[in-house]
């Protein structure tokens, strides 16, 4: 939340700088001293988890890119160099393409967690907004990395993929290949394809960078939400200072996340990749299934299960999309999914769908997979256009604690988190609609 | 209450660990049934599998003798060079060794302050020799069919896990908590020792051989080994089985020539980051103990 600065300059320099740029102050103010709850679960720890993913993916990039060779004739071999004849090089680049795994692992938790307690209701939609953006811009940035490999799931990946412009034929006929080619810089993926892919590949984690410090200034202004959903009230009761309460904790996860991280990049590095991938491209010579990284399977399953080409691109991008309207569509006053009965089972139905998409975008488009598919997409949007709005407007939400406080120190409410649901039949009577 | 409380969290850990421990216990063959492609291997046993896991020199040995004596009449391996035999981590072969391995080819270099190219004895930074000028002499020479370079052979394949779709799941934690990175060797072996008679009614394109492993059973190649055609010098028996484990060997460590490294900075790594954990958790807990939450 937006609170009054308590920094004290204390010597000469940092009285300068204040009345200069006051950005100790400022520092001190959102890294130090940010008020915030006192209840929140591991699941908030994921903020910093994704800044240190963002992080690591920036460093070991910029250092993967003073090895790489952006020409379709030696891209493959000098990411090989890189494996075998420089310095830790191996290092550098299984971190990065786990780093991208464990990037969208992280994402895919936060995002749920938002979902699931409401985070996205104002006064928080423009951070959510943004959110939404951060993951656009995380998947196009992932895909044209992917791209960069120069591997046969490579090439057929960005094939497939640039080539679902193609569709806008159907609306103009000659805008769709115009379109393609333009973005190929040919009549085929070709050198110039690969060498705009590489550049922009370095350009969007920046942009990313910038929208995380638009997402945080978001998130600084009304202030974390908590797993009540409640507002808070009394700071001093309900808050504590982010350091060094919650960089100790975010440090502690940021550290078990990393054994996982580390356990992958040292003992199954490609286990999360494509073994096709370490055949060179070979635009003659198509792999019998395409399939893009598991992070991206659950939109592929969406795009695949719509029977026409255009209303595939449309479905994809509109599961995007829909994202950006989730803070209107939900109608319920109640933020966390705790006090909410009915919504919960379909937030779950949720988590199941979304799981179920990615495993069917792996499989090969036939029988059962594609009715399975066509389900579960039909499931995805009706979840946020039909269940969102209804089971708002319909349920009757259970009793909520009057405070923040009032679930951290009222009867019960010691201890850790999650006990902090006091039923209150007067808070109850007076909150129920 | 729900997954994200913490009593939630711990159940749907046990869970995990229950699921994982029957995964592990169920069958650990990585492709029981005849899935579509049809491709069959079965787990093997190897050195540079695990947490520990490291090559057998002796054995990277016999695998370069064995790609030297057959294979590479046919596959290039143009990612190697000569002076890798040597470096720490493969099969360590001496100096003097890969000189002479290198001065039996012949390489093109050049042009000479003539302007003339010439050939001469290969030298340790020379790349292995290439069977084929190009891909199109390649496939002039093998009836349309181009042998595929052998560099990282061993991480371009995987042996795909069959069975039920909803033991998937179990599968992928199954191979997760094992580590199991070894599906490129599973089929490189299995291929090389897949080949047989095809079954009665089996219709094989003439030209073709049958392999029990390979995706389809045709495949181009003819079986490259038979028992006693590759002479060993350490005493180990010329067999088909030990030709194929020791050549597959030899292709992993060419497509992963830092396996030994990594895996050894990963036990330091995972081991250094567990302690942090634990000390990073108790200062939380010393911080938080008096602060209601």
């Amino acid at each position: 939340m937006a609170h009054q600065s308590t920094y004290e300059p204390t010597n000469g320099f940092t009285r300068w700088m204040d009345s200069r740029l006051p950005v100790i102050r400022f520092a001190y103010d959102t890294i130090l001293d940010f008020p915030t709850p006192r209840n929140l679960n591991y699941m908030w720890t994921f903020g910093g988890i994704l800044a240190f993913c963002l992080g690591v993916q920036i460093v070991t990039g910029i250092v993967l890119a003073m090895h790489y060779a952006a020409n379709t004739a030696v891209a493959f071999d000098s990411i090989e160099h890189l494996m075998r004849d420089v310095n830790y090089g191996w290092l550098m680049r299984y971190t990065h393409a786990v780093g991208a795994s464990m990037f969208f692992l992280a994402v895919y938790l936060h995002i749920f967690r938002g979902l699931y307690y409401g985070s996205y209701k104002a006064p928080r939609e423009v951070l959510w907004i943004i959110g939404v953006l951060i993951f656009l811009a995380m998947m196009a940035t992932a895909f044209m990395g992917y791209s960069l490999v120069w591997g046969q799931m490579s090439f057929w990946a960005v094939t497939v993929i640039t080539n679902l412009f193609s569709s806008l034929d159907t609306v103009i006929p000659g805008l769709g290949t115009m379109l393609v080619e333009w973005i190929w810089g040919g009549f085929s993926v070709n050198n110039a394809t690969l060498n705009r892919l590489f550049s922009l590949h370095y350009l969007l984690p920046f942009v990313i960078a910038g929208l995380v410090g638009l997402h945080i200034w978001a998130l600084h202004v009304p202030g974390n939400n908590n797993p009540t959903g409640v507002d808070l009230r009394d700071p001093a009761k309900e808050t504590v200072p982010f350091h060094p309460y919650y960089t100790t904790k975010d440090l502690f996860a940021v550290t078990v996340f990393g054994v996982l991280f580390a356990y992958f990049v040292f003992y199954l590095p490609n286990y999360l990749g494509h073994p096709d991938n370490y055949v060179e491209a070979n635009p003659l010579q198509t792999p019998p299934h395409i399939v893009p990284e598991w992070y991206l399977l659950p939109f592929y399953a969406i795009l695949r299960s719509i029977p026409s080409k255009l209303g595939g691109v449309i479905a994809m991008f509109g599961a995007i999309a829909v994202l950006f309207f989730i803070p209107w569509l939900d109608t319920s006053r109640v933020r966390s999914t705790r006090y909410r009965p009915i919504y919960k089972w379909f937030f779950w139905l949720l988590v199941i769908t979304c799981l179920g998409l990615g495993f069917i975008g792996a499989k090969p488009p036939e029988g059962g997979y594609v009715i399975m598919g066509q389900i579960f997409t039909a499931y995805y949007f009706l979840h946020f256009l039909v269940v969102m709005p209804v089971v708002g407007i319909i349920e009757t939400p259970k009793a909520r604690p009057r405070s923040v406080a009032d679930s951290i120190f009222g009867e019960g409410g010691g201890g850790h988190t999650g006990a902090g649901r006091v039923n209150q039949p007067a808070a109850a009577a007076a909150e129920k609609r | 209450m729900t997954l994200f409380s913490q009593r939630g969290w711990r159940k749907s850990l046990t869970l995990l660990v229950a699921a994982s421990a029957i995964a592990y216990a169920g069958p650990s063959r990585a492709a029981e049934g005849e899935g579509s492609h049809g491709a069959e291997a079965s787990r093997q046993d190897w050195t540079f599998g695990g947490l520990t896991g490291h090559f057998d020199r002796a054995q990277l040995r016999r695998g370069y003798t064995v790609y030297k004596n057959v294979c590479a009449a046919c596959h290039g391996m143009r990612l190697m060079y000569f002076r890798n035999l040597s470096q720490p981590g493969g099969p360590e072969f001496a100096t003097g060794n890969v000189e002479q391995f290198a001065s039996e080819a012949q390489v093109q270099d050049g042009p000479d302050d003539n302007g003339d190219m010439f050939t001469r004895p290969g030298k340790p930074s020379d790349r292995f020799p290439s069977p084929y000028a190009n891909a199109k002499a390649a496939a002039a020479a093998q009836n349309g069919a181009v042998p595929p370079d052998l560099s990282v052979m061993a991480k371009a394949r995987a042996v795909e896990s069959s069975g039920a779709w909803y033991m998937s799941p179990f599968h992928w934690i199954r191979d997760i908590v094992t580590n199991y990175q070894e599906g490129g060797p599973d089929y490189i072996y299995a291929l090389l020792t897949g080949y047989a008679e095809p079954p009665a009614g089996f219709n094989l394109t003439a030209g073709m051989n049958y392999n029990k492993a390979f995706p389809g059973h045709q495949i181009a190649m003819p079986q490259p080994l038979t028992d006693g055609s590759v002479e060993y010098t350490d005493g180990t028996p010329g067999t088909v089985d030990n030709y194929a484990r020791d050549v597959t060997a030899f292709l992993m460590w060419s497509a992963e020539p830092k396996l030994e490294e990594r895996k050894r900075m990963g036990l330091k790594v995972l081991i250094y980051l567990v302690i942090l954990a634990g000390l990073l958790y108790l200062s939380k807990r010393a911080l938080w103990r008096n602060v209601k939450h």
